[in-house]
């Protein structure tokens, strides 16, 4: 099949940057979204010009690398999937598919379809984690957790921390990446002790990042490769209401750390 | 990692609440189901009218007579429109700066007409809301503002028809603002169990339609001579 694509190229974070269109012809239905991009490349390459730049690693779903917004929709036209897991075949033979980076303030463009997602890793250090005693390992079984909790944990754990949802939002909001972190652990007894500051100091640091806050379009949802919903972002609310106006342990607490 | 942005410390527990984004959601939510619990207490009242002239206009004398308790109502409103608007522009600053570069091609998925005209149906709103205010409850901008007078003053108002055209389209509007703001408002504030269905939103499209439907009633009543 023959596909146009409408690339973003921009050469790095300084250059404006424009849309530029490749034919890709020959494809197979049966190549992955990203394999035809490396065909792409591969005759730019020959042809002595510089590939597009594009962000991919494990390219089975699971490491959030991939991210691109193909025709307008994060991750492109297939549910529940992330760029690598499309392929060629949810397109028509002759399609102009467009191309672009995830945009975000908080996601400044490095170089063609690459961002910077290290926002996300700051929201992280801020306080998605759990402190955990050292000494010698315990039985696997000596917490234990409510079934329901368990499971909603990991599906809030599923998140692979890609940014489609900051990417598909409207307001460019990371809520549904925070929500999903503060939930994972929150739910769990080990994730207990530091429920309160963590919830207060993961949103402190999503909006010094300048992400959006959160209108409830639910683009989220829907862009998600792993379908988190959006219940963790009432969770969130949930819990960090609590911790504002009911939370001890913060207000004692002046230093950094 | 790259450099950071480090996050602010506010010590008040209020600084923590409205220093945030959540917390800014929040008050937007708070104050909106307030004035959810207003408009259908209002729209109530308003079917009075099709009982005849006696019933709405002693209504109105009712209301009129709570004296301190009207005020206190009309103070709780006020603040809450003006929390609810100061919210939103924040927000929408916020918001704005979020994404300074547009994407050439976008396709949204699942996000509603109400839920991205919230904005500027809600600008809308502020302006029916002050021309309402001159217009029924001062009379200021009314051909023939009668005071106690509830039935003449709307038979009168409603049969200029730009005015009737006016008030149905703000209740569009009114119903948009309802169906997108009764939902979030509730998962906003964290109301809501685990569901199978998050998007589904049967409880704020009855609460749209029925507060939508019945404000419109009224000047549709009059311009169609069903109100005399």
């Amino acid at each position: 099949m023959d596909v146009t694509l409408r690339v973003w190229r921009q050469r790095g974070p300084s250059d404006p940057g424009g849309i530029v269109e490749y034919p890709a012809t020959g494809v197979s239905p049966d190549a992955s979204f990203l394999e035809m991009l490396d065909l792409v490349n591969e005759g730019l390459m020959a042809r002595g010009e510089p590939p597009i730049a594009f962000a991919h690693d494990c390219r089975e779903g699971i490491c959030g690398a991939c991210s691109l917004m193909i025709d307008g929709i994060a991750h492109g036209p297939m549910a529940g999937a992330a760029t690598c897991q499309v392929h060629m075949r949810s397109f028509s033979d002759g399609a102009t598919i467009t191309i672009e980076p995830w945009r975000a303030a908080a996601f400044p463009v490095l170089k063609d379809l690459i961002v910077d997602r290290s926002a996300l890793d700051r929201i992280i250090a801020a306080g998605g984690f759990v402190t955990a005693a050292t000494g010698g390992a315990q039985d696997a079984n000596a917490v234990l957790v409510p079934k329901e909790a368990a499971d909603r944990a990991m599906d809030a754990a599923a998140c692979i921390g890609c940014g489609a949802c900051v990417a598909a939002c409207p307001n460019a909001s990371a809520s549904l990446f925070t929500a999903a972190k503060v939930s994972h652990l929150g739910l769990m007894p080990q994730g207990q002790p530091e429920r309160s500051r963590r919830v207060i100091r993961m949103v402190a640091q999503m909006d010094a990042e300048g992400f959006g806050d959160c209108t409830l379009f639910g683009e989220c949802q829907d862009a998600c490769p792993k379908e988190i919903s959006i219940d963790v972002i009432a969770r969130m609310h949930r819990d960090h209401m609590r911790a504002v106006w009911f939370g001890g342990e913060e207000r004692a607490e002046t230093g950094p750390g | 990692m790259t450099e950071g942005v480090a996050a602010p410390r506010p010590t008040t527990r209020l600084e923590r609440f409205w220093h945030s984004t959540v917390g800014k959601k929040v008050v937007m939510a708070a104050t909106g189901l307030i004035m959810v619990a207003f408009v259908i207490g209002h729209v109530a009242g308003n079917l009075l009218v099709f009982a005849g002239p006696e019933r709405i206009n002693a209504y109105s004398a009712f209301l009129h007579g709570t004296g301190e308790l009207l005020w206190l109502v009309r103070l709780v409103l006020l603040a809450a429109v003006v929390l609810h608007i100061i919210s939103a522009y924040q927000l929408t600053r916020i918001d704005m700066r979020a994404r300074p570069i547009a994407y050439t091609t976008r396709d949204p998925q699942v996000s509603t007409l109400a839920a991205r005209t919230i904005r500027w149906g809600g600008v809308l709103l502020l302006v029916f809301i002050v021309f309402h205010l001159l217009h029924m409850t001062t009379g200021t901008v009314h051909p023939d503002f009668v005071p106690g007078d509830v039935y003449s003053n709307v038979v009168v108002a409603f049969r200029v028809w730009p005015v009737t055209l006016f008030y149905v389209l703000a209740m569009a509007a009114l119903g948009l603002h309802l169906y997108h703001g009764t939902w979030s408002a509730f998962r906003t504030l964290g109301l809501v169990r685990p569901s199978a269905e998050p998007l589904q939103r049967r409880g704020a499209a009855a609460v749209a339609i029925l507060v939508a439907g019945a404000f419109a009633a009224v000047p549709l009543a009059v311009a169609l001579g069903l109100l005399r």
